[in-house]
């Protein structure tokens, strides 16, 4: 995640003039589901990060409910960590339901 | 995000066995059809491709509210005015998604606009032709957003994930603005004589430049196979452009507008169009910044960003002295 330098640029009276920070959105499409990752923007506050992603991201009934989070704000884990993060699941067969014998003429299972 | 990326590179270029290795994981990616993200590594010359088309993609929605802009205060109907403020709005929601987009591969959005406003980025060339008449805005909609649907749809499927998620975004969009303009020009054509005259003029006015949306033809389009390996582009700009112009050629009839191209005809042998060349040469020269409205739209985005800098800078000092408020109220409080 990078807080980006600033740009400085026109006549700001108060010091040079930093980007504002990145937000991640989330919307819920509908009750009953979970908010989803839409995209990003940037917003000189949370306040004005919810704002601008109703316009940007829910012009059209989209949403009933959003979530804005600074970027900086989340934690990840890193694509290199793949194999020993994700790994060891893969081995855990018992986990799924195929894994079990059932006679086929044992009714609703 | 951009930062691991950069810094795995630095790595890379210490360790070349590293390098190989993270380069045979990136190939294998997209060998398999998946999507690259921002944390994963990739190539050099990969991460430069996609920040130069998702850039100019984003650059060409901002700039393309400026020939529509235009009529806003002069369409003939609070309908027509309403369709036309929510069509102008949607493309700058898909500059934000692009802009969204290419910032995951390490650009700044200040970086961005400074960029475009100092000309060392591009956008659309359709852009930089004026709209003359109100029949334009429904030329627009049917040939112009026509032929970035064309362009568009097939992106959904790019390599890059942010990118092709903006994409699907736009795509759902896209076909309101498309249909909202095939309308426009069927009441026209339904209208007067002068009206049909009118359409007939915009369409002979927007033909050739809609074709050139597509780029110079393949043999002259030198990144085109480097982009397609790395399943950055899906067709090339031939395949494309042919595409555009079989699903139009119906929808002109239907219209009952003829489009300019007298070797227009249908091939049986090929079941395709045979259509003629664009003008490359004016293309070029358009690309180059010696169209008809270059300097007026970037003259006009500069403005834009320059005269309301004040707004960005109230925005900056509420926010400030709301967080140094709420900080106070806490200790305060304790």
């Amino acid at each position: 995640m990078t807080s980006t330098p600033s740009t400085p640029s026109g006549p700001a009276g108060g010091g040079p003039r930093a980007e504002w920070p990145l937000y991640e959105v989330f919307v819920r499409g509908k009750r009953g589901l979970n908010h989803v990752h839409v995209g990003s923007l940037h917003a000189a506050d949370d306040t004005m990060a919810l704002h601008h992603a109703r316009d940007v991201y829910t012009r059209r009934n989209e949403g009933v409910s959003i979530w804005v989070v600074r970027a900086d704000a989340i934690t990840a884990s890193s694509p290199d960590e793949k194999d020993p993060l994700f790994a060891p699941s893969g081995d855990k067969v018992y986990r799924h339901p195929t894994f079990y014998d059932v006679p086929a003429d044992v009714p609703h299972m | 995000m951009s930062t691991s990326t950069d810094e795995r590179a630095d790595e890379a270029r210490r360790e070349p066995q590293v390098e190989q290795q993270l380069e045979e994981r990136f190939e294998a990616v997209i060998a398999r059809h998946e999507r690259i993200e921002p944390r994963d590594w990739m190539p050099e010359g990969y991460r430069r491709t996609l920040v130069r088309q998702v850039a100019q993609h984003a650059h060409s929605e901002i700039i393309g509210m400026q020939p529509e802009g235009n009529w806003l205060t002069r369409a003939p109907s609070l309908r027509r005015k309403a369709v036309l403020l929510a069509k102008v709005q949607d493309e700058a929601g898909h500059g934000l998604y692009l802009y969204s987009a290419c910032e995951t591969l390490g650009v700044s959005r200040a970086e961005l606009t400074d960029m475009l406003i100092e000309g060392r980025q591009k956008y659309s060339s359709i852009f930089n032709y004026p709209t003359l008449s109100y029949a334009d805005v429904g030329t627009i909609g049917w040939l112009v957003d026509g032929a970035a649907i064309c362009n568009q749809v097939p992106l959904c499927r790019t390599s890059y994930g942010p990118y092709g998620r903006a994409m699907i975004r736009i795509c759902k969009e896209e076909s309101f603005h498309q249909r909202q303009g095939y309308e426009l020009l069927m009441t026209m054509m339904a209208g007067t004589d002068e009206q049909r005259a009118m359409v007939q003029e915009s369409v002979d006015r927007f033909w050739w430049p809609a074709l050139m949306m597509f780029g110079p033809p393949d043999d002259a389009s030198p990144n085109t196979a480097r982009s397609l390996a790395w399943g950055i582009k899906r067709n090339t700009n031939d395949e494309l452009r042919q595409k555009f112009v079989d699903m139009t050629v119906p929808q002109a009839e239907r219209l009952g507008v003829t489009l300019p191209d007298p070797e227009l005809r249908w091939n049986e042998e090929r079941g395709a169009h045979d259509f003629g060349q664009p003008d490359w040469d004016e293309l070029t020269r358009v690309i180059s910044g010696a169209g008809p409205c270059n300097a007026e739209r970037i003259a006009h985005r500069r403005r834009a960003h320059e005269e309301g800098t004040w707004v960005r800078d109230a925005a900056s000092a509420y926010a400030a002295r709301r967080a140094d408020d709420a900080r106070h109220q806490k200790e305060t409080a304790r």
